[in-house]
């Protein structure tokens, strides 16, 4: 038997995605149109939401039912949380981070946003650019969301009117340039009727841009852009492996430093500088799974072997010494509060950034956001789904870029140690 | 508008896929001080032996594996796991749900009954026994909706509950694993592969499966749409149309809860195919547990389930 044709000739990676808006607009209806079209739904699901359907007394499938979820959710109506979906075109591999859109729930948003190479924002085309829609477009932005769709949704309640989908656009080009949005892409649709989703559809003639679908197939990935600089080179510390088998004594003297590769990439014969210490050696293998290879690329597991013995623990940090990070005890950062519990200036909390642990505590707030009128406000405290920049101070020194800069470098999460719940999420600046 | 053509290469999907759960397993092993990796012998656990081997040899895994055995597996499925962990000399930690019946923690309502959801009880057992801080397990989120929202690194209290309402918020690649005593962190590596990225990682890898995950002829019992395969647990009843057909499992687990589909595919390759033909979720077609209710995994979640 050959291989049939629905299987990847061309594997383009995979790339994640998120969606923002209410369910109003017709969220849940454009990912079950996604998920429907690039048939990611099977036979018993679709059985499954036809029947509730009928329960409710709805004469078509109702798609957004695809993303009801829980229990919990369908006793209030509402969505409590980011739930992640997956389809593949045969090209390419998606994740969703479907977040849930009401204004209590920035938290999710930040949550899901932190993982997306794109996110697209939905505008229903009757209401045009909302407060929601701001927020929404504010928080991609500011977690390094680099392409932003704006799905201008709800096309068939305004007859396709061309005007309405080039005065929304005009609105959000203004907002976007006043927030320094860069890429960002207009696609007229209707989920409902699957106009410009996956199929182009009968009733948009006049757009002559790419659907949805072909933004999502072309849009770079992760690290995929060529950049005008290249990246540095980020090799948080994982785990040390010393093996020393009493009965192979090649692996007495084996230390291999396992970690991901962040960014950039790095070769055998490298010249590289461990933090915090400042030691310099070179790379003399690259394993994965005990296989040597003779490079690592960004987002690779790997584990790195070098040519001198240097002390290494977790939390340390391999670069390349004309490239390498700044190391601080002192770090400025937007901060987004997701605990019930307010932030208390007093309290000291536990930091994570990339593989290192450190006891932290917050030294000024600087501003609060605020995210409706992008307005900086005073602050003496912070609640949940408060974004503010902040500084703290740092135990131990961290290896840091600015978050603009790079993603793994510039991200930490603030701990509570009374809870051991994930409290804040922090981006430096 | 800036053009999106200027790209360099970046990871292939199942590459991808596989350096994420390196660096989860490896995380695993950095924060947590006794974790343990769930090994059933069914086809998400034994990519997890794959990727455990990619993140940690040439040294050991640092984790025993752990499985919880309800004692309704097929034969060749327990044969499998035994020379699979024994293969990897790596050490395998087996704790019966039959042990828990006898010391009465295990109550069954009926002798037959389904003994998946006893399973929470023997493993809660088994935590508390060794002590593990994590356990990590082979669920996707793509297999039920309510594992779709569940997190990679997912807190449970010490009665092994999950409050889908109160999870640890999850960001970029950042995961805490910080527990209090009692307390566990059930960790999944492969949330974001779906059924097909396991088969091609399968076929890629060349990794070897018990032989009931491809075609074979066996009696049968049709009900509800799906095929009740007949064995001792499961006898056909008066009445039964008992047939010998060509099945597959597609997912093995408590025999009196699985179901195995009507196929011919006798490799992996014909797996994938029909795989991506498919038309019913892996769960739709194989779990006679989770058509109870539309929320039967939630809340088998909440009392402790993988």
């Amino acid at each position: 038997m050959s291989a049939p044709e629905q299987l990847p000739s061309v594997d383009n990676g995979l790339l994640r995605f998120l969606t923002c808006g209410s369910v109003d607009d017709g969220k849940s209806t454009l990912i079950g149109r996604l998920l429907y079209d690039t048939k990611a739904i099977l036979a018993d699901t679709l059985h499954a939401i036809e029947r509730t359907s009928q329960r409710r007394g709805l004469e078509a499938v109702d798609l957004s039912l695809l993303t009801d979820g829980l229990v919990a959710e369908r006793e209030q109506g509402i969505t409590i949380d980011v739930a992640y979906r997956y389809f593949t075109t045969g090209r390419r591999k998606y994740i969703i981070a479907d977040a849930p859109g009401h204004e209590q729930y920035t938290r999710n948003m930040v949550t899901a946003a932190s993982t997306a190479d794109l996110a697209i924002i939905l505008i229903d085309a009757r209401k045009g650019v909302l407060t929601q829609t701001r927020r929404h477009s504010t928080i991609a932005n500011l977690l390094g969301v680099r392409h932003l769709v704006v799905a201008v949704n709800k096309m068939d309640m305004v007859d396709y009117d061309r005007r309405a989908f080039e005065f929304i656009r005009d609105e959000y080009l203004a907002f976007a340039a006043k927030v320094g949005i860069g890429d960002v892409r207009f696609i007229p649709m209707s989920a409902l009727n699957g106009d410009m989703i996956v199929e182009r559809g009968e009733h948009l003639d006049w757009y002559d841009g790419p659907t949805l679908l072909e933004v999502l197939e072309e849009a770079p990935a992760a690290h995929g852009e060529a950049l005008a600089k290249a990246e540095a080179f980020r090799f948080p510390v994982q785990y040390i492996c010393r093996p020393q088998h009493a009965d192979d004594p090649e692996l007495h003297d084996y230390r291999g430093f396992m970690g991901r590769v962040e960014s950039g990439e790095i070769a055998v014969g490298d010249e590289v500088t461990v933090l915090p210490s400042g030691l310099t050696t070179k790379i003399r293998e690259i394993q994965v799974g005990g296989r040597s290879q003779p490079m690592a690329v960004a987002e690779q597991s790997v584990t790195l072997l070098l040519a001198d013995e240097i002390d290494i623990s977790r939390g340390d940090m391999i670069v390349r010494r004309d490239a390498a990070p700044s190391v601080a005890t002192g770090i400025r950062a937007n901060l987004c509060w997701l605990s019930e519990t307010p932030l208390d200036p007093n309290r000291r909390y536990v930091i994570r950034h990339t593989t290192r642990d450190t006891k932290a505590k917050l030294a000024t707030i600087d501003y609060r956001l605020n995210i409706a009128t992008l307005g900086r406000e005073d602050a003496t405290g912070l609640h949940m789904n408060d974004i503010a920049q902040v500084c703290f101070r740092t135990a131990q020194p961290l290896f840091t870029d600015t978050y603009a800069e790079n993603r793994a470098t510039g991200a930490f999460i603030v701990i509570d140690e009374a809870t051991n719940n994930t409290v804040g999420a922090g981006m430096i600046v | 508008m800036t053009t999106l053509l200027q790209t360099r290469p970046t990871l292939a999907h199942l590459d991808w896929l596989e350096a994420e759960a390196i660096h989860i397993l490896r995380e695993v092993a950095g924060q947590c001080a006794n974790p343990a990796l769930l090994f059933s012998g069914g086809k998400d656990s034994i990519v997890l032996l794959r990727l455990a081997e990619k993140a940690f040899r040439p040294g050991r895994f640092p984790f025993p594996l752990l499985h919880i055995d309800t004692g309704h597996n097929y034969p060749e499925v327990v044969a499998f796991r035994d020379r699979r962990a024994a293969d990897l000399g790596e050490r395998l930690v087996v704790r019966l749900v039959e042990d828990s019946i006898t010391r009465g923690t295990v109550v069954l309502r009926t002798p037959g009954e389904s003994r998946n959801r006893h399973q929470s009880v023997t493993l809660l057992e088994a935590i508390e026994e060794f002590g593990f801080d994590a356990c990590i397990g082979g669920a996707r989120r793509d297999e039920e909706k309510a594992r779709a929202k569940e997190r990679i690194f997912s807190f449970r209290d010490p009665f092994g509950q999950w409050d889908p309402k109160n999870q640890r918020p999850e960001l970029w690649d950042l995961y805490n694993a910080r527990v209090h005593k009692g307390e566990n962190i059930r960790v999944f590596p492969i949330s974001n592969w779906t059924e097909l990225d396991v088969w091609q990682y399968i076929e890629r890898e060349k990794l070897e499966l018990p032989p009931i995950y491809f075609a074979h002829p066996r009696r049968i019992v049709r009900k509800n749409d799906l095929l009740q395969p007949v064995t001792t647990l499961t006898p056909a009843q008066e009445g039964d149309l008992v047939e010998t057909i060509s099945v597959r499992f597609r997912t093995v687990g408590d025999i009196t809860c699985t179901a195995p589909v009507e196929s011919s595919a006798d490799s992996v390759a014909h797996i994938i195919a029909e795989t991506a033909l498919t038309t019913v979720t892996e769960r739709g077609a194989t779990r006679l547990d989770d058509q109870a209710s539309e929320a039967a995994m939630e809340q088998r979640k909440k009392e402790g389930y993988f």
